[in-house]
């Protein structure tokens, strides 16, 4: 596969940022320390270049019909300027991909963001779905043409604000507004997947450096902060948290049944969902007791008996300790049961937690 | 990048130095190691008083993006582990020649420092 690269992958290069391959992108994994990324974020603000990100566009008299006929959750509930989270399912239930759905304050289109690599197959599923049940709708993929970056943390909005012509600071959450930022259009959304409050802003691939440079004061950071702090968020990493063949669930097994709208009248992997909201295996949170790293693939275990696997663990710098996403047999899964994590040769002590780590961290 | 090679110290292709002092050699990992590894967050040392061969792995240095294996340049008894790169990994990347090192050998007899890299060798392999 070729190697995609961002609009700014020089700049970033001549910054000293480090490099990692992403989706068939190579994008920023770290700028200056992930740590140093990871803190800035929780305390103040940080901005990652996310436009390895796909953005597909949907226009058309049944635009939204084939939305919702492809994504879980409802998009005729979504007024113009609003944005939903939503995960993409085959007709077996199993989580594909998921994405935010934004509907353009112009109430023209709708705009949703495949996770890296997956924008042509997303796009081949739309027209596929859209001509085999005739409907009118126009389908784009912008990834090439359009750039994001999300500015998040604490002092987001306020910096975001600064930077914005128009006012900003009064958009709720999952909501979007048309604004320039340095003379650039930009769609200023109060979206992101760090378990902060800020924006995600798509802009015109050409106009890449104007925006980046408007943030010059804020410290830039790249996916291995990104990984960090979506862990401790309890966020789900496509690909590695789910994925079709080889971590195949669904959405109730991956906790992400909110997104789930039963009352639509079709989506694809509906009727495979109608005997799955009691699954046998469920994600949970695993805090470790010992010292260690509870990594992608560890077996955690009862009773010396595999009940589950690891698929994301990290030491957490916010909670000061080491923290992990798996899947489990679903008698296991409740809050305060006792499990190990196989970590090398040895079992390390660990308890089921809420996998909104930094929520309850929070609370 | 340049990368601190202290000319006192053996290397070896796996990025482990060695400080030789009598019959006893201090163990870490290289400048360069830590840099390749980024952020350390977990350092697993051995027990005092296991015996090492040359080319054993005895230690685990993990960073927030990657597990590494250490392993042991020349053959000896672990004589003391440095507990505080334990308790604070950040040392490693911190001081990786001084208060990051790892472990103390005693060594078994005389050592052939001939399969072991000079610092000059050392700079090569890192260029």
């Amino acid at each position: 596969m070729s190697t995609r690269k961002p609009p700014l992958y020089e700049k970033h290069s001549q910054s000293g940022a480090d490099f990692t391959d992403f989706g068939g992108w190579d994008m920023p994994v770290s700028f200056d320390s992930i740590t140093t990324e990871h803190a800035a974020v929780r305390d103040s603000v940080g901005i990652f270049d996310v436009s390895h990100m796909g953005e597909v566009t949907v226009s058309g008299p049944d635009a939204a019909e084939l939305m919702n006929r492809l994504t879980t959750n409802d998009v005729t509930a979504l007024d113009p300027g609003d944005a939903q989270y939503a995960c993409i399912l085959n007709e077996d239930g199993i989580i594909i991909d998921d994405t935010v759905i934004y509907f353009r304050p112009d109430g023209e289109e709708y705009l949703f963001v495949p996770n890296a690599g997956n924008d042509e197959m997303m796009v081949d599923r739309w027209t596929d779905h859209a001509t085999a049940h005739d409907l009118d709708a126009t389908v784009l993929n912008r990834t090439d043409e359009l750039g994001m970056f999300a500015v998040q943390g604490p002092d987001a909005v306020e910096r975001v604000q600064a930077a914005a012509a128009d006012p900003l600071d009064d958009i709720s959450q999952f909501s979007a507004r048309e604004t320039t930022i340095d003379g650039a259009d930009c769609l200023a959304a109060r979206t992101g997947y760090t378990g902060e409050g800020g924006f995600e802003l798509i802009f015109d691939a050409d106009d890449s450096e104007a925006i980046w440079d408007a943030f010059d004061d804020v410290q830039p950071c790249g996916l291995g902060a990104r990984d960090t702090l979506r862990l401790e968020a309890g966020l789900l990493l496509s690909g590695q948290d789910f994925h079709p063949e080889d971590e195949p669930r669904t959405p109730y097994e991956a906790r992400l049944g909110f997104v789930v709208d039963d009352s639509k009248s079709f989506f694809v992997g509906q009727e495979a969902l109608r005997d799955a909201d009691d699954p046998d295996e469920l994600l949970v949170g695993i805090e470790l007791q010992e010292r260690g790293i509870p990594r992608h693939g560890y077996s955690i275990l009862h009773d010396g008996e595999q009940v589950g696997h690891v698929t994301s663990g990290t030491m957490s710098s916010t909670l000061e300790e080491p923290i992990a996403l798996g899947y489990v047999d679903a008698e296991y899964a409740d809050e305060g049961t006792s499990l190990g994590v196989e970590i090398r040769d040895r079992t390390a002590a660990a308890t089921v937690v809420s996998h909104r780590f930094l929520q309850e961290h929070r609370a | 990048m340049e990368f601190d090679v202290p000319d006192e110290l053996y290397y070896t292709e796996s990025h482990e130095w060695i400080e030789l002092t009598d019959d006893t050699a201090r163990i870490g990992i290289t400048d360069f190691a830590q840099d390749e590894l980024g952020d350390i967050v977990f350092v697993e040392l051995p027990a005092v008083d296991t015996d090492l061969d040359a080319g054993d792995e005895f230690a685990v240095v993990e960073s927030i993006k990657a597990v590494s294996d250490i392993y042991a340049p020349v053959s000896g008894v672990v004589a003391d582990v440095n507990e505080a790169a334990e308790s604070e990994p950040e040392l490693v990347n911190d001081a990786p020649f001084g208060d990051g090192w790892l472990i103390e050998l005693e060594l078994d007899g005389d050592l052939d420092t001939g399969s072991l890299l000079s610092a000059d060798e050392y700079r090569e392999q890192i260029e």
